[in-house]
């Protein structure tokens, strides 16, 4: 499989199926291990890195159960690949800015990937669209014994997992859920929210792991703590809160229908209106726009687009990705060019096929 | 006649609905009062302790400046690591200095996480030796450091070591 198949696919995490997936976007497990006879990847010389790399590799070659993997040198990638990943989230910014040896292989259905020589040797991440955090964990979980029979791992009788940064010992664990919170941010309550969620030892962060200023207003939540509690006791304390998340966001929904239907439907209306008819248009408008529109489908403000599509929009419409689905460089004037026009196809040609069926 | 603001007489330019408690609360703010309601938000904000603060303040705390000078200069003798070098890039050097530094790294680990021992997953295969497996760490970085100075001699009785430890 070449990065280009990849693009014009969706990707698990954006598919728009799944419990609750009006609101929650994807569920998501990182495990992060490290190797027990080498110093963490700071430490590592070249040599090191070399080795870990090249043992990592051979083993998903010959393993059965990687068979369907695509495994990429990211030291060789360009930057505008590199980039493409990082949208995707099938790697960090960190492991695409970074130097030196190091990869990620990718499973075909972008389930899952497997980051080597990030900030600790392994970084293992399993997707799901949706909440769904259960089987996420029971695949992981998996994929960790399997790892495990070839590599042995740091591991401390008291303190566990040894990782690079404190911040992670233990499980080396770390679950998200991402949500998508439109109205909470337009009936400013999102703050307050988020205020709460930290008081519980959760951490809350933008689209891209960015702070407070988040992109189409999608928010992850994280466990904070790595140490102490069993896994299934910290899958526990994020998805006992997302309830509550769906609820106050519903509920806010609710009270931006009530007490102003018109502005609502106006200020959708006019973010579909803009993005169909847009000649050129930045990635961070796109977004703010496509968030509106999300919300305006999911009330049934706006009808004929479908969930799936803006969803696919989002990420289609990120800078690499707009690269890659035309299949040249393209510098910011000629992007956002780029972008109206993709836009504009995308959501006219549901309207044209929407009228074609009512006739 | 316009709403006035809660708190003062000035028109009412913010009207902010809570939704977090039992049932909605009606806000009717100014300009300044409500600047000032949500800007509570931010000075509470950093309640999760990062690695940076934490360290930091854990080595303000009960340290004198010979105190800390002799901590820094501590080294892991695995992978060369000093404890500044940690306090530095917030990163360890290798899976031995959690047994070096243990005693530095105790309160920090608590003060994050709450707690100071792993429940939850352990691996099947535990390793056979640790010992072993940070020896390997050590031979490694003894071996380079011998090329480099070129101390050809023992850097090939290193490497002989080192191949032993593999197979």
């Amino acid at each position: 499989m070449k990065l280009e198949d990849l693009a014009g696919q969706c990707g698990e995490w954006l598919r728009g199926s799944g419990p609750e997936s009006d609101i929650v976007i994807s569920s998501r497990i990182r495990l992060a291990r490290n190797l027990a006879d080498f110093p963490f990847v700071r430490k590592c010389t070249l040599q090191d890195r070399d080795s870990i790399e090249g043992a990592v590799r051979e083993y998903l070659h010959e393993n059965e159960a990687f068979r369907e993997v695509t495994y990429l040198d990211v030291d060789s990638l360009s930057s505008v690949d590199r980039q493409f990943l990082v949208e995707r989230q099938l790697i960090s910014r960190e492991l695409s800015d970074g130097d030196g040896p190091r990869a990620v292989a990718v499973d075909a259905h972008e389930k899952y990937s497997l980051m080597v020589n990030e900030e600790d040797h392994l970084r293992l991440q399993v997707m799901n669209s949706g909440l769904d955090l259960t089987s996420a964990w029971d695949q992981i979980n998996a994929l960790d014994d399997i790892l495990e029979k070839k590599v042995t791992y740091a591991f401390h009788d008291r303190l566990g997992y040894l990782t690079a940064c404190p911040t992670n010992v233990g499980t080396g664990m770390r679950v998200s859920v991402m949500l998508h919170l439109p109205a909470l941010v337009i009936t400013r309550q999102i703050e307050k929210v988020f205020r709460s969620l930290q008081k519980i030892s959760l951490t809350v962060r933008g689209l891209y792991g960015e702070g407070s200023q988040a992109m189409g207003d999608f928010y992850q939540i994280s466990n904070q703590i790595t140490l102490g509690r069993a896994e299934e006791d910290l899958i526990a304390q994020v998805s006992d809160v997302v309830p509550a998340m769906i609820d106050y966001e519903r509920r806010a929904r609710e009270f931006l229908i009530k007490e102003s239907q018109k502005d609502l439907h106006d200020r959708v209306s006019r973010a579909y209106g803009i993005l169909c008819t847009a000649q050129t248009i930045s990635s961070e408008e796109t977004m703010m726009l496509l968030s509106s529109v999300r919300m305006g489908v999911n009330l049934g403000l706006i009808e004929d687009v479908e969930i799936p599509t803006i969803n696919q929009l989002f990420i289609h419409t990120q800078p690499a990705h707009l690269q890659k689905l035309r299949g040249i460089e393209l510098d910011t004037v000629d992007r956002n060019i780029e972008r109206a026009l993709y836009l504009q196809r995308h959501l006219r040609r549901q309207d044209a096929n929407g009228d074609a069926e009512k006739n | 006649m316009p709403m006035k603001c809660q708190h003062c007489e000035k028109p009412a330019t913010f009207h902010i609905t809570e939704l977090t408690g039992s049932k909605p609360d009606e806000l009717h703010l100014c300009e300044y009062h409500a600047r000032t309601y949500l800007s509570q938000a931010d000075e509470i904000e950093n309640e999760t302790p990062t690695l940076a603060g934490v360290l930091a303040q854990q080595l303000k705390l009960g340290q004198t400046a010979q105190e800390l000078e002799r901590l820094d200069q501590q080294a892991c003798p695995v992978c060369g690591i000093t404890f500044y070098e940690f306090r530095q890039h917030g990163r360890l050097g290798c899976p031995h200095d959690y047994v070096a530094f243990e005693k530095e790294l105790e309160p920090l680990i608590v003060n994050i996480h709450g707690e100071s021992s792993h429940d939850g997953k352990h691996p099947k295969r535990v390793a056979s030796s640790t010992d072993k497996r940070t020896d390997l760490i050590r031979l490694r970085r003894e071996m380079k450091e011998a090329v480099e100075s070129e101390d050809y001699e023992n850097a090939s009785m290193l490497r002989d070591q080192i191949r032993k430890y593999e197979t």
